[in-house]
């Protein structure tokens, strides 16, 4: 199995750790991310005023390049995936933003949103399947008591993301059930953290995350997963280390059993 | 008053302020509460009667979190985010209007920081 | 040679404010065959009515064309006015020119233009119309009501009242519906069951009712006075007629844990249970997917325990067929799934509770004996939060409904005074959008609960409910403080929209009655005929047509009931003499018609026809029966060879309206 990936900014840089995690739990479970060649970044914010079409271009190219070798299109990141896949739900129905598009791109192929988009967590609930993830692990985190912290960007607005329902989500608890360990619910799983305002003066992001920290420790987590690295970066900082915060795929990579140098 | 305004505002967002029914659950449902000059409410009934200039000139454009708590949660699908994007849009369309500059950044800096931070906040702040 | 009189109705202004009536019967009068053409304000009053009579008479007319308001609305009136006259009913014509023409047009000329070519097509049918004769068709003297809440009820004991007899099919195991499971009902506070239970005991003691409990309408065919019901009886595997409902068995079942469905899973009873106390009939059901007997052969506990020798585990389910006159609906209502709204903790909270739930914690008879305790961990709330119009009024896509439910707002406000006076140390705290009060009593009812109850009406929404630590974190938005209110609340009351029951839809395709899109059953005219569906004989009660409370329901119930009788009094009724006829010459047999008849009216027939020279052939012929034919014309256009016409709108008469309206 062979998708195309969109690593994103962060995964091809400050964490390229949970790229790399990622990419070696996909060999050890038998998929391939094959990373599209010259992609250019999303934008990390979705453009929701109707009329931005510059901003939506990269993503089109990406879904373009991936539609061209006949693949799914895989993203890691939560706001990749946020991004990519609301643009190609706007190619698919919005008609004024898909003549412009179009119209710029001049594709051989005018571009109408076929490319199918995946996060990563969704191949590994629709294609690979947890119970089989579960047969995977040789090293699972038994006893341990993890918080899957989901934020916004998978799940909203749930119409667009068609994830998981959005306000009782269960895909990461049942990754988190495959790896061995315990999930722990909390009603704060799917509030923001504030990541988007981390560069505003004021504290306002930590003051966010504190707040999704305190009702994930309350609730009795011992560590908190995410699968988006701005969110990780924002808990991480305002946490002060009591409560560790991980990638998913770092906790992915250590229950197969896979060694990934830092 | 700004009727022209209020439509662009409509047309550029894709939602109908109309439609609000003053319940009030984007404004219970908002983790910004605390921060915002206007709640979500109060920016769709602004829309609705043309006080844009009044939020075009309000801080409360740039605190939004763009959770989509409002949009998931609308009873009546006007989804105040999209709104509050359409002003923000607007306001920063204007030459020398930008929230955030390049040149501010690498004072806010710290060595963690993903490049996604960056990335969306010249997306969201700056034109 | 044609005698026709024209009139145009200016209905007041409805119809004289855009059309120029002077100009339309001043063209009308033109027309070939025209010998009178005159205009009045209101035709439908009785001067205009007399006008018209006096007309017919004083010209000899022949033929009659009203320009006016939708047939729907007046056709019935005007054919009485002509057959007063002497004249044959079914030489009237009616042009619509106020819903198809003054009502959706602002031009004058253009609608002045449309309403003369309007009744230029009245006016050219109106030549071809001959004098039709309705026949008549027996009524059987009873009825069925679907559905046993207390709409069912009022309707089956009314229709009893007058002496017709009636069954009454219930899908329960007992009648009542959701009246059995409410505490107390506004704006009296009379205990419900109090008040209901008797109406129950009435129904089983009525020599004119039969109850089918535990029972579901199978198919239905016929038509108004003669329909064919078949009713599916549900195995109980406990023979009713035997069980004398002392409940030993529902004591002694060793399954003790199956979700009790009447106190919506709160609690747990038995795999062989009566639902509640004054069930009626008071017989045991076993329930098929929990009893280890039927599952896997082993137990027979019940069977060993019933004095009465009443359990059967062989009991199959009975197809029962019955003929009636009239068919009621009454399938109520049912509170939406409230999984889609988990931003309240639905499913993650158990102290997050639907407003029925709550019935049944407030209720005597509930799963707490009538003590408000949380079901988390029985210890008494003292803060509790009501959220009002949780999926009501709510266009959001394949979420909530867009209609207003109607009874939460006084629900909500009993609930919040009930628990006020029960627990004075409790804080009430009501989320509202608006609160809508009309009703006698109702709005002073909703100031009691706030005025002297205490009760905190707040004007803003939940947003978010986060239990943490046995509490429930409620975040809301003040809307008239202006401010975003957090309340530590140790439970939370949720008003789900209601929806009809899902068994109205399947019921509706089988009586051919239409419904909205909410999949409420429509009624024949919103406002002039509310409880009668537009396929004839079948009648609305209760919330199957619309959200009601108690009062409402039961006025509506005996309204429906009123209508039945008015049915079921008459020993036969009139047909629409407007049925298909086909032209035996012409028709080559060929199945086309008989195929697309919804009603099963058409059937074939070999028939001795004359050939040439003297021979005689049989052929394969189309045969309508009249009283079955409702006159859709649906065969009409699917005959090939144009055999089959409509009596009243036939081909001829349709195209000479085309001709006339293209002239």
């Amino acid at each position: 199995m062979v998708f195309s990936y969109f690593p994103g900014c962060t995964l091809k840089n400050k964490g390229a750790r949970l790229d790399l995690c990622g990419r070696r739990a996909a060999e050890a479970l038998g998929f391939t991310l094959e990373e599209l060649p010259e992609w250019q970044c999303c934008g990390g914010v979705y453009p929701q005023a109707r009329d931005e079409i510059a901003t939506r271009l990269s993503s089109v190219r990406a879904l373009d390049a991936a539609r061209r070798k006949g693949q799914s299109l895989v993203t890691l990141c939560s706001a990749c995936h946020h991004v990519i896949r609301r643009v190609n739900g706007d190619m698919q129905r919005d008609a004024q933003i898909r003549g412009a598009v179009n119209r710029y791109l001049q594709l051989d192929t005018p571009y109408e949103g076929q490319t199918q988009v995946l996060h990563y967590l969704e191949v590994l609930r629709d294609v690979i399947g947890f119970d089989e993830l579960a047969r995977r692990v040789t090293r699972p985190l038994t006893g341990q008591r993890i918080g899957a912290y989901y934020g916004c960007l998978l799940l909203r607005p749930s119409r667009e993301m068609c994830f998981d329902d959005p306000e009782n989500p269960t895909i990461l608890e049942q990754f988190i059930r495959a790896i061995g360990a315990e999930p722990v619910y909390y009603a704060m799983r799917n509030e923001c953290c504030g990541g988007y305002t981390v560069l505003e003066p004021g504290g306002r992001a930590q003051k966010q995350a504190g707040k999704v920290l305190a009702n994930a420790a309350a609730c009795g987590a011992q560590t908190l997963i995410t699968a988006c690295p701005l969110c990780m970066y924002n808990l991480q900082k305002s946490v002060g280390g009591e409560l560790p915060v991980r990638y998913f795929t770092e906790l992915l990579a250590q229950a197969l059993g896979l060694e990934v140098e830092s | 008053m700004n009727r022209d305004l209020t439509q662009t505002v409509a047309r550029i967002a894709g939602v109908n302020p109309r439609a609000c029914m003053r319940c009030g659950k984007c404004t219970g449902a908002c983790p910004a509460y605390d921060e915002m000059e206007y709640h979500p409410h109060q920016f769709v009934s602004m829309v609705e009667t043309g006080r844009i200039d009044e939020l075009l000139r309000s801080k409360g454009i740039y605190t939004c979190l763009s959770c989509f708590a409002c949009i998931e949660r609308c009873p009546r699908q006007v989804e105040p985010a999209r709104l509050i994007e359409a002003v923000r849009v607007l306001a920063e369309r204007k030459q020398g209007a930008d929230h955030l500059r390049p040149q501010d950044i690498p004072a806010r800096l710290d060595p963690d920081m993903p490049q996604q931070a960056i990335t969306s906040a010249l997306r969201k702040y700056r034109r | 040679m044609q005698r026709i009189g024209v009139f145009v109705c200016w209905c007041g202004t409805n119809i004289a404010a855009t059309v120029d009536v002077q100009a339309v019967s001043d063209a009308l009068a033109k027309e070939p065959g025209v010998v009178l053409s005159a205009n009045y304000q209101y035709m439908c009053s009785q001067t205009g009515q007399d006008l018209i009579e006096t007309a017919i008479r004083e010209h000899a007319l022949t033929g009659v064309v009203i320009c006016s308001c939708s047939p729907r609305m007046h056709e019935q009136t005007f054919r009485k006015t002509v057959a007063r006259a002497g004249l044959n009913p079914y030489l009237l014509e009616i042009a619509n020119i106020r819903e198809q023409c003054s009502w959706i047009h602002k031009d004058r000329a253009q609608a002045t233009e449309k309403a003369i070519i309007l009744g230029r097509a009245a006016i050219a049918k109106v030549q071809l119309n001959t004098p039709l004769q309705a026949g008549q068709s027996p009524v059987t003297k009873r009825a069925l009501v679907i559905g046993g809440g207390i709409a069912g009820i009022q309707t089956a004991l009314d229709i009893a009242e007058a002496g017709f007899a009636v069954d009454i099919v219930e899908k329960q195991p007992t009648i009542g519906g959701k009246m059995t499971q409410l505490d107390k009902t506004f704006p009296t506070l009379d205990c419900a069951a109090c008040i209901l239970t008797p109406k129950m005991v009435d129904c089983a003691q009525n020599e004119k009712i039969r109850i089918f409990s535990y029972s579901e309408v199978e198919a239905v065919s016929g038509f108004v006075g003669s329909f064919r019901v078949t009713i599916r009886k549900k195995a109980r595997y406990v023979r009713e007629d035997v069980c004398t409902g002392c409940g030993l068995c529902t004591e002694k079942c060793p399954q003790k844990k199956v979700p009790n469905a009447f106190n919506l899973g709160l609690d747990t009873r038995r795999a062989i249970y009566i639902p509640f106390a004054q069930a009626v009939p008071k017989v045991a059901v076993i329930d098929a997917d929990y009893c280890s007997m039927l599952k896997n052969g082993k137990c027979g506990v019940c069977a060993k325990v019933c004095a009465a020798g009443a359990i059967d585990y062989t009991q199959k389910d009975e197809l029962v067929e019955c003929e009636y006159g009239a068919i009621v609906a009454a399938t109520g209502y049912n509170p939406i799934d409230l999984s889609g709204y988990d931003e309240f903790a639905y499913s993650r909270s158990p102290d997050v509770v639907s407003s029925l739930e709550f019935e049944r914690l407030m209720n005597a008879a509930g799963p707490t004996g009538g003590t408000l305790l949380r079901p988390s961990d029985k210890t008494h709330p003292k803060t509790i939060v009501f959220v009002q119009c949780v999926g009501s009024r709510c266009s959001a896509e394949g979420k909530g409904k867009t209609y207003c439910s109607k009874i939460c707002c006084m629900y909500t406000a009993k609930h919040a005074m009930l628990c006020r006076e029960k627990y004075p140390d409790t804080d009430v705290y009501v989320f509202y959008i608006d609160v809508r009060t009309p009703g006698k009593n109702f709005d002073e009812f909703y100031r009691r609960a706030v005025e002297e109850y205490g009760v905190h009406y707040i004007k803003g929404m939940v947003g978010k409910v986060s239990p943490e630590g046995g509490k429930l974190k409620v975040q809301a938005s003040d809307l008239l403080d202006g401010r975003q209110l957090h309340i530590d609340a140790d439970m939370v009351v949720l008003a789900a929209a209601i929806e009809p029951d899902k068994s109205a839809r399947p019921l509706a395709t089988m009586l051919t009655a239409s419904m909205d899109t909410n999949d409420f059953f429509t009624e024949a005219h919103p406002k002039l005929r509310p409880v009668e569906s537009p396929t004839a004989g079948v009648f609305l009660s209760g919330c199957c047509q619309g959200p009601k409370d108690i009062p409402e329901t039961v006025a509506q119930a005996s309204a429906a009931a009123s209508k039945v009788i008015g049915l079921l009094s008459k020993d036969s009724i009139v047909c629409n003499p407007c049925v298909a006829q086909p032209d035996e010459l012409m028709c080559n047999g060929c199945s086309s018609c008989e195929k697309v008849c919804p009603y099963g009216a058409i059937t074939y027939l070999d028939k001795e026809f004359r050939g040439p020279n003297r021979t005689t052939l049989l052929r394969r012929v189309a045969q309508v029966n009249p009283a079955v034919c409702q006159g859709c014309g649906a065969c009409t256009v699917a005959c090939p060879s144009g055999a089959m016409d409509l009596k009243g709108f036939s081909n001829r008469q349709i195209m000479a309206e085309v001709d006339a309206i293209c002239r």
